[in-house]
């Protein structure tokens, strides 16, 4: 007999999430609450890995209460797990086992509910990205939003969380509200919520206006979550403030699966009801723009948390201008992408979490070759810094060299360079960063921010003269491992593979749901190896941005001043547009939401 | 089914960004938002609106009568408490703030610019 696992993921921890928050009594909780928090996620992974197992054979539909069609109509709620589905859970579980693992030393004063937050943040990332209707989406992404949001704020007596938290609440609240119309517009044109049946009721019927406000509508709440251009100013405001494991978990996979939830829909749903090329041109417009500006972002900043968090914006430009190209090959690496570059930047964040237990500081002035005893962390973040530029073989550099690829297939060859010029704007920062930090290499930055945020460092932790706790380094190191492991291995790629092929199979995935038959297993692909060339062309681009920043020479003097005064518009500029204030962010909101629902009313 | 309905859920869509974008005072800020998130209850609920139909509960009407879809209730009722929750995070965040610097004018702190 086989164990229904499909609802596991996300009932084990919203069960274990309930009984620690009982726990919360109890009078010598700390480690107590740590190691029942540790073994739920990673009871977690084990039933992602096996769904994973299973999904690779045959896509796997779980109806809640045994509520399958009747006649064809899906009355219940349904999980539809393909392996893409599954592999993002995945990712999701690992990134909540590190850290688990790396807040064991994280807290020493015993707060309260954190454990309880985390594992509500786990079943309910689980459960979004294992859903395969509508509303339940909606459901997960609200839970997902409101265990997001408490933990942003969670160190509530600073100034930084309060109102990074209240930005985030309220951009993601109207992000849920867009999904919200358009499950109703959805929902009066075709009397369900499953997206498998909604693809099918739609599909055959002309083409209206309505429809495309629809998609746009979905496709606006899921972009607020996944942070781009112009619904990314929530994002440095919270991952910057949030306590460092939340911030691994948010940049790692919660902007991706805002990303992911507009490539299904479009996959199930409108993908043969909708004319594709406006989509595509204004999602790869949309991904160029959150690119180039989150990646001038991150290297204007010194606080470091905030420039990882732009760092996050640029890629999640990367990912949807990936998702954007609409193609199997190209969704391949997207999803490659998502897995090496949710392990590097969980890594990342991690080492700034190690800043603060050591130093209680985020920020690269004031660490400024403070930190050269912290050798292991430092060649660490050097590497992650590498990684994140798409140094070959991380999963980083093979998800984006099959998308590069793809792009060139499709005629879509000028995205190279911009793709490159991400990386290398991301991963110059973080090297400038580091080794600014750990090698003391460099003088002080002449173009970063003057006024750092108002951090979340002071109460975090007791700062510690001690060597680095394993338990920091080890679920850092791991997540670089997974990176690799994620680029390296044949069999990642195979899966991504495998997965993209499923993703792309709208009338398999309709029948499997609908129909309850067996999807046919996907043809073989093809599949593309990643050249070396780009990667390497990025890394060694990073490195020599960095150089240009940390070398004594190229940025002294006379050639300093020019340099200065040429970019000093645009990055005045640039600063002005992020200016931290609600209101702000609203109109940009609005401008957008308005620009892409009168695109789709011109265009269908 | 007429106009009417979505004319509204536009106009308090509208009117509940204006006031977000405009508002100085945290708490207007929240009820602002409860009130654009107030359009999409509307929204739903006139989707599933049958002209003369009853409230759809099966146990008391004759099977012969046209009830309001339940559906769209439900869903309704589910954001209902989404939005209860949020808003008493926001709630919660925004009283904070005032005890913290004694203003809920989120511009009277100096933002994390950059």
């Amino acid at each position: 007999m086989t164990m229904n696992i499909p609802p596991l993921p996300v009932v084990l921890p919203l069960f274990m999430a309930a009984l620690l928050a009982a726990l919360e009594q109890l009078r010598s909780r700390h480690r107590v609450l740590d190691v029942l928090s540790l073994l739920t996620a990673l009871a977690v992974v084990i039933f992602d890995l096996l769904l994973l197992q299973r999904s690779l054979a045959a896509t796997q539909v779980y109806w809640f209460g045994d509520w399958s069609p009747m006649h064809g109509f899906p009355v219940g709620i349904a999980f539809v797990i393909d392996p893409a589905a599954a592999l993002l859970a995945l990712l999701a579980s690992l990134l909540t086992v590190a850290a688990l693992l790396f807040s064991w030393h994280h807290f020493l004063a015993v707060r309260t509910y954190y454990h309880t937050l985390m594992l509500l943040f786990l079943a309910s990332l689980q459960g979004f990205a294992l859903t395969g209707d509508l509303f339940n989406m909606f459901v997960f992404f609200e839970l997902m939003g409101v265990a997001a949001y408490a933990l942003t704020g969670y160190k509530i007596e600073e100034s930084g969380p309060l109102e990074g938290g209240l930005n985030f609440a309220v951009m993601n609240s109207l992000g849920g509200l867009m999904v919200l119309l358009g499950i109703g517009l959805l929902y009066a044109m075709t009397g369900g919520l499953n997206l498998a049946w909604i693809g099918a009721a739609l599909q055959g019927k002309p083409v209206t206006a309505a429809g495309g406000v629809a998609f746009m509508l979905l496709s606006v709440g899921f972009l607020v979550k996944g942070a781009v251009f112009p619904f990314h100013f929530w994002l440095p405001d919270a991952h910057s403030v949030a306590p460092t494991p939340a911030s691994v978990l948010f940049s790692g996979i919660m902007v991706q699966l805002g990303l992911y939830a507009v490539a299904r829909i479009y996959w199930v749903v409108f993908s043969d009801v909708l004319a594709q090329a406006p989509v595509q041109s204004a999602f790869l417009g949309i991904g160029i723009v959150t690119l180039l500006a989150g990646g001038a972002m991150a290297c204007l900043q010194r606080h470091l948390k905030r420039l990882l968090a732009y760092s996050t914006v640029s890629h999640s430009g990367l990912i949807l201008a990936g998702f954007a190209l609409h193609e199997r090959q190209a969704l391949e690496g997207t999803l490659l992408y998502i897995v090496g570059h949710g392990c590097i930047k969980g890594a990342l964040f991690i080492a700034t979490g190690i800043l603060v237990y050591h130093f209680r500081s985020v920020d690269e002035k004031q660490l400024h070759d403070r930190c050269c005893r912290l050798k292991i962390t430092g060649a660490l973040f050097l590497l992650a810094g590498l990684a994140l530029a798409g140094l070959p073989p991380f999963g980083t550099w093979a998800g984006k060299g099959i998308i590069e690829e793809s792009a060139r297939g499709l005629g879509y060859g000028w995205l190279v360079p911009f793709f490159t010029l991400g990386s290398v704007l991301t991963g110059g920062a973080v090297l400038r960063a580091g080794g600014g930090i750990f090698f003391g290499l460099g003088h002080l930055d002449p173009f970063s921010s003057s006024a750092p945020a108002s951090g979340e460092e002071g109460a975090e932790a007791e700062r510690s003269s001690g060597p680095t706790p394993v338990l920091m380094l080890l679920p850092m190191a791991l997540l670089l491992l997974s990176s690799f492991g994620a680029g390296l291995l044949p069999q990642s790629q195979q899966v991504a593979a495998l997965a993209a092929a499923r993703f792309v199979d709208r009338d398999g995935y309709r029948d499997v749901v609908l129909a309850g038959e067996r999807q046919p297993a996907s043809p073989a692909v093809s599949e593309a190896r990643p050249g070396l060339g780009g990667g390497l062309i990025a890394a060694a681009g990073a490195v020599a941005l960095a150089t240009l920043y940390l070398a004594p020479g190229p940025l002294h003097g006379r050639a300093t001043k020019r340099i200065k005064s040429l970019v000093k518009e645009p990055v005045t500029l640039l600063r002005r547009v992020h200016s931290g204030y609600i209101g702000d962010y609203v109109v940009w909101f609005t401008v957008g939401t308005a620009a892409l629902t009168l695109l789709a009313v011109l265009s269908w | 089914m007429n106009a009417l309905p979505f004319l509204v859920v536009v106009w308090l869509l509208v009117v509940g960004l204006y006031g977000i974008a405009t508002c100085r005072n945290s708490i207007y800020l929240v009820s602002a938002l409860v009130v654009a998130q107030s359009s999409g209850y509307l929204l739903l609920l006139s989707v599933g609106y049958v002209n003369k139909g009853t409230a759809p509960i099966t146990g008391d009407i004759p099977g012969t009568r046209i009830m309001v879809d339940p559906v769209v209730q439900a869903l309704t009722l589910t954001d209902i408490v989404v939005g209860a929750t949020v808003s008493a995070l926001l709630l919660a965040l925004a009283l904070q703030r005032h005890k913290r610097s004694g203003t809920l004018d989120p511009k009277s702190e100096p933002p994390m610019r950059g």
